[in-house]
């Protein structure tokens, strides 16, 4: 029996309620200045020499059950790539557990990981890099069914990459061509089949759509919604478009410096948002109906996240903000509505 | 009489392997302190337009055909000398990377004050307290600080706010901003948007906004010019537009919109692609990707194909499409009724 049978095995008998992905406590630091010659700063408080880092993922919990599409929203430098990398084990977490159908998959060796990479596969948003430019459309195609089907014969690779095509509309003339002679929207397209090319029943999208022009845009989600309903494909999809979240995402989870500021429903979270910034990132995003609340004004920008920050990472530029905030940093905590919301005003129910 | 008129703007870029007509036959006219808009996909020579404005092409563009009037004056034909004086004075422009269009060696200060000093005879304390006052104006605090700072000390939003402040150094008549919030995150988006609305209506100053992005469009013009391969399709009032589009194109364009469509369910969305520039289909540029290029006999529109449509009235917009002028030839005019 080769591991990936195994595996399959395993992931059949597992208990079917228990989340396909389930990620505890995660984080990711990244040394700031790595160049100067004294990254190290003075830190007054414990009196010590301390290397500047980069937060960029700070305890993150999330769990994703079979056939959600969990949209991870925020805005440039929140983490949300640097989570998608996490979980793909394309980056080694500095703390937290990361764990898919079951397994423990943060610790896993290269070798290791090979059984998953057939079931996790990942969307990357520029479809110009994310191809081999050397490669023709259907060696492209190929390449992963060869290497995690190293038994098949030559005919049915050939007739699942053209299956792989026609599912995601390629002509199959086009097999021949290299990825430089397509556009933008149709080298997604082939980004997408090969992601598909090993059947994978789990999806992370990297802002898959932010690339495209509007009218190509609604093409590739609907290819990605089409694929969701055949294949019974389960995703995690990051964007900083709402009005794609809004329309995609079964679930979505608001980020901001690293850390998940609220987690709900896609209906729940459009219709009642409640962490400050969720409601703040909510009347920002430019809709094509008038008459609706005036933006609300935060004060400032997102900053880095360098060194813990103490209190609410979001506090400098809330209007809700007290000492309590600046102190305490707010655990996400269940509300009644089976939202998960990291903040002191809506837990003391100021706001 | 318009501030800026433009009239059967013709833009090529002759290459070798042929030649690239960017825009074709452009029309519109923009009054003093008007916000309007140009929307359109990549590649389809929104750009191109707005930097044809002021003669900013890069080789071998050129202007073939026809006539751009600001105040009356053809700036077509005028000397660099000339256009020097209008370009920066009276017609300021905004790009897309705040970070890319600030120098990144010269401190904030240095640059607002050298280009206040190649446009006016002005004394550099007198320039600083010109840079000073735009910067308020900009919102930006503790505008004495930032003078002395270098672009990579601000964040992307102040970035963008400073070559605001450049931008309306020198008082100028028409703001041409070339997706300014493209860039930016979308909370700080909001706030550029409001920023420059409450400028253009302050100031009586006119605004030409280049975006791919309705929403902000919708927020911050009155105007819209919607493009598709180097030509209007359609202009007009831009809630109008947005609310009762005329074009098949531009119909497609709004309802390819994610919110226009329930969630989870499929996105209405135009099937293929836009052309390259430089193998744009005969006939109607649209004519491959529209809906209505068969008649209701189910028989192909013969106009679709061969003639390139002119605009028609439509409401209080123009609208370039043969279908639309069959439907108003053949309805009632509701209007005269009324």
């Amino acid at each position: 029996m080769t591991p990936a049978d195994s595996l399959q095995a395993l992931g059949r008998a597992a208990d079917a309620a228990t989340p396909l992905l389930k990620v505890q406590d995660l984080s990711k630091r990244f040394a700031l200045h790595p160049e100067r010659l004294l990254p190290w700063r003075f830190d007054k408080r414990a009196r010590a020499w301390r290397r500047q880092r980069i937060h960029a993922v700070n305890g993150v919990d999330l769990e994703i059950q079979r056939g959600d599409a969990l949209c991870v929203v925020g805005e440039s430098g929140c983490g949300k790539s640097t989570l998608a990398r996490l979980i793909m084990g394309l980056l080694t977490p500095s703390g937290g557990e990361v764990h898919y159908d079951g397994q423990r998959v943060d610790r896993l060796k290269a070798s290791q990981w090979r059984p998953y990479r057939r079931r996790l596969q990942m969307i990357f948003q520029n479809p110009y890099a994310s191809l081999n430019p050397r490669l023709t459309v259907r060696q492209a195609l190929e390449e992963p069914i060869r290497l995690h089907h190293a038994d098949w014969p030559r005919a049915r690779v050939r007739d699942r990459a053209d299956a792989l095509m026609a599912d995601v509309g390629i002509d199959l003339g086009w097999g021949e061509r290299f990825a430089h002679e397509f556009s933008g929207g149709q080298r997604q397209r082939i980004a997408i089949a090969r992601a598909l090319s090993v059947d994978p029943e789990f999806v992370i999208a990297d802002e898959p759509v932010s690339a495209l022009d509007l009218s190509v845009q609604a093409q590739i989600l609907n290819l990605l919604m089409d694929a969701q309903a055949e294949r019974r494909l389960t995703y995690l999809f990051i964007t900083h478009d709402l009005a794609v979240v809004e329309h995609f995402a079964t679930r979505v989870a608001v980020m901001y410096l690293g850390t998940i500021c609220e987690l709900a429903d896609a209906d729940s979270l459009f219709t009642r948002p409640r962490h400050p910034y969720t409601r703040a990132l909510l009347a920002a995003s430019p809709r094509l109906q008038d008459g609706h609340a005036p933006p609300l004004r935060l004060n400032g920008e997102a900053s880095m996240p360098v060194e813990p920050p103490d209190g609410c990472v979001f506090r400098a530029r809330c209007p809700h903000a007290n000492s309590r905030c600046q102190r305490e940093r707010p655990l996400p905590r269940a509300l009644p509505g089976g939202q998960r919301v990291a903040c002191h005003a809506v837990e003391e129910g100021r706001i | 009489m318009a501030l800026l008129e433009v009239e059967h703007l013709d833009v090529r870029f002759p290459l070798r392997h042929g030649e690239i007509r960017a825009v074709r036959d452009v029309s519109f006219a923009l009054d003093r302190g008007e916000r309007l808009g140009i929307v359109g996909e990549s590649g389809a020579g929104k750009s191109v337009l707005a930097f044809s404005l002021l003669r900013l092409l890069s080789r071998p563009g050129r202007i073939v055909r026809g006539q751009v009037r600001f105040e009356g004056r053809e700036l077509t034909q005028l000397s660099d000398r000339q256009l020097r004086r209008v370009r920066g004075n009276r017609v300021a422009m905004i790009f897309q990377d705040p970070l890319t269009t600030l120098n990144p060696v010269l401190t904030i200060g240095q640059q607002m004050i050298e280009s206040l000093k190649a446009h006016r005879r002005i004394s550099s304390r007198r320039a600083r307290s010109v840079a000073l006052h735009k910067l308020r104006q900009v919102q930006i605090s503790s505008p004495e600080q930032r003078l002395a700072q270098y672009p990579h000390q601000l964040s992307g939003g102040l970035c963008q706010r400073v070559v605001i402040a450049i931008a309306l150094l020198l008082d100028p008549d028409i703001i041409i901003a070339d997706e300014p919030t493209t860039a930016l995150d979308v909370t700080i988006q909001a706030e550029i948007i409001a920023l420059l609305k409450q400028l253009c209506e302050k100031h009586n100053v006119s605004l030409i906004v280049i975006s791919h992005d309705l929403g902000v469009i919708g927020r911050l013009t009155q105007r819209l010019l919607v493009m598709y391969a180097g030509r209007i399709v359609e202009q007009g009032p831009t809630r109008e537009i947005i609310n009762d589009a005329q074009h098949p194109y531009t119909q497609g364009l709004i309802n390819a919109l994610p919110q226009m469509a329930l969630p989870r369910q499929p996105l209405a969305q135009i099937p293929g692609t836009m052309p390259s520039l430089s193998q744009v289909p005969g006939g109607c540029a649209f004519h491959p990707r529209c809906r209505y290029r068969f008649t209701p006999q189910g028989l192909p529109r013969q106009d679709c194909r061969e003639r390139i449509p002119e605009a028609v009235a439509s409401g209080e917009s123009r609208v370039a499409c043969h279908w639309v002028r069959e439907l108003i030839a053949t309805l009632p005019i509701e209007e005269e009724t009324t």
